[in-house]
């Protein structure tokens, strides 16, 4: 899947993390550092996406994703256009490509991409001009690559570096877009041990071969962790047989304090939101010194800057 | 040619010469990435300047930037004083186009409003495209347009001009 990379290894779309190589995620995440003092200055702004147009195309609702995306557009200087598309053409029966094509006729320089459906991001990108970028904003179980990369830039101002961290993902792997994100950016960056805590019926089948360790139960899958990335535990999964009830999954794969003490003293609690607290996470332990849950929300900005910023710009120097 | 070139160190001790009547208790250097830089921090010892040094990554305000992206060696701005109100003197090592100096004040204006901004440089090559003029020269050089002029800085921290 490189139609993401032009031929001379330039990103033109971010669509996924799969298959993008250690250098651009490395990239990436230093451009991010760069924009990071942007938001603290008298103009939180600069100049370099002046006069592009950037449509966020949102045919899943979000919040946190959306506003990200438009602060760091808007941080940029770009002009954006925010389509909640779950309410708009698409109900009365206009498919993606013609809402898309009908926005590009609009002289759009760039979409963000979210969609129920897997694979939405990467239709958009190959039907588009030449001249337009799409990020995948998140794209049904598929990915979430702004996401990955946002957790990847948290850990690394945390811990410092990845060739000496034991990471777990912990809860619905399944049905985490995000999950697979991070799986792939940790791997490709280096992280020796990457390990996934869930009950048989929230792994997919086969999650072995993505280089993860698989543990079932918190008490051996925690011990020695430096970074717990916790993943939300979408209600409508209680409705089928995956589950039991949400006490019984708070029990066995909520993280609380006594959990947490398995882990390194200095381990640090990530979780991408909307949390579930008491579900998958206690108050505790989410407002808690070890919880690094908000400045990966802050973080966010400046890494969609970078991925935006890198999009947009001619082949670098 | 290179031996055309002018010696760097002496070529810093004079605009520090220069530069030293038009200092105040105010005055902040700022040295623009990564020449710029090197220079101002020999300036703001050799002129014992109060004001922390502050260090100006164009990255972000460059007018090119459509044509050949972000550079990928993205060092940070570093401001560490507050620009409101201040009289600010830009260094860079090379002054040519103008468009550096043009994107410099850009991003200085979106931290604050200076007093007053003036650009030292070591070397005007000529060539200029902008109605923009440093205020001190270390030396006027007419250097032809296919033509690049550098500083680069060694291991032991001494700074070398040349032309390729």
């Amino acid at each position: 899947m490189n139609r993401q990379l032009t031929s001379d290894g330039q990103l033109k779309h971010l669509l996924t993390l799969d298959g993008l190589p250690r250098a651009t995620l490395i990239k990436i995440l230093d451009t991010a550092e760069s924009f990071m003092d942007v938001g603290e200055r008298e103009v939180k702004k600069v100049p370099l996406l002046r006069g592009k147009s950037i449509f966020n195309l949102f045919f899943e609702p979000s919040t946190r994703t959306r506003t990200t995306f438009e602060i760091a557009a808007k941080r940029l200087s770009a002009d954006v256009v925010n389509l909640n598309i779950a309410t708009s053409s698409q109900s009365k029966g206009e498919t993606i490509l013609d809402t898309v094509d009908n926005l590009a006729a609009m002289h759009a320089d760039m979409f963000v991409v979210r969609h129920a459906q897997s694979g939405a991001a990467h239709l958009i990108a190959g039907h588009v001009a030449p001249h337009i970028s799409v990020v995948n904003a998140g794209d049904g179980r598929h990915a979430h690559p702004t996401q990955g990369l946002l957790d990847m830039f948290t850990i690394r101002r945390y811990k410092g570096a990845f060739h000496n961290l034991t990471v777990a993902i912990v809860g619905d792997v399944l049905h985490s877009r995000v999950a697979r994100s991070q799986i792939h950016a940790l791997t490709t960056l280096g992280v020796p041990e990457v390990r996934v805590i869930a009950p048989k019926t929230l792994l997919p089948t086969g999650v072995e071969q993505m280089g993860v360790k698989v543990f079932h139960d918190m008490q051996t899958g925690l011990r020695d962790c430096d970074v717990i990335i916790m993943l939300r535990l979408q209600n409508e999964r209680m409705k089928g047989a995956r589950l039991p009830s949400a006490q019984e999954y708070f029990k066995f794969y909520g993280l609380t304090l006594d959990k947490l003490a398995l882990a390194k003293p200095d381990a640090i609690v990530m979780h991408p939101g909307p949390m579930n607290r008491g579900v998958e996470i206690d108050s505790e332990v989410a407002d808690g010194a070890q919880s690094v849950i908000l400045p990966q929300v802050t973080y966010g900005i400046a890494v969609r800057m970078a991925v935006m910023a890198l999009l947009a710009g001619g082949a670098a120097a | 040619m290179a031996d055309l070139l002018p010696d760097v160190d002496t070529l810093i001790a004079q605009l520090a010469d220069a530069l030293r009547p038009s200092l105040t208790a105010d005055t902040a250097l700022v040295g623009i990435h990564s020449g710029g830089v090197w220079i101002a921090e020999r300036l703001h010892r050799l002129l014992q300047i109060a004001t922390p040094l502050g260090m100006l990554s164009i990255t972000h305000y460059r007018d090119d930037f459509s044509r050949i992206g972000l550079h990928p060696q993205v060092k940070p701005s570093r401001l560490p004083f507050e620009v409101e109100g201040r009289n600010v003197i830009v260094v860079d090592d090379v002054f040519y186009t103008g468009r550096t100096m043009r994107a410099a004040m850009h991003e200085l204006f979106d931290y604050g409003r200076p007093a007053s901004i003036r650009l030292a440089v070591l070397v005007d090559r000529g060539g200029h495209e902008l109605p923009i003029r440093p205020d001190f020269t270390g030396i006027n050089l007419d250097i032809p347009p296919g033509q690049n002029l550098t500083l680069s800085r060694s291991d032991d921290g001494s700074l070398i001009m040349s032309l390729a």
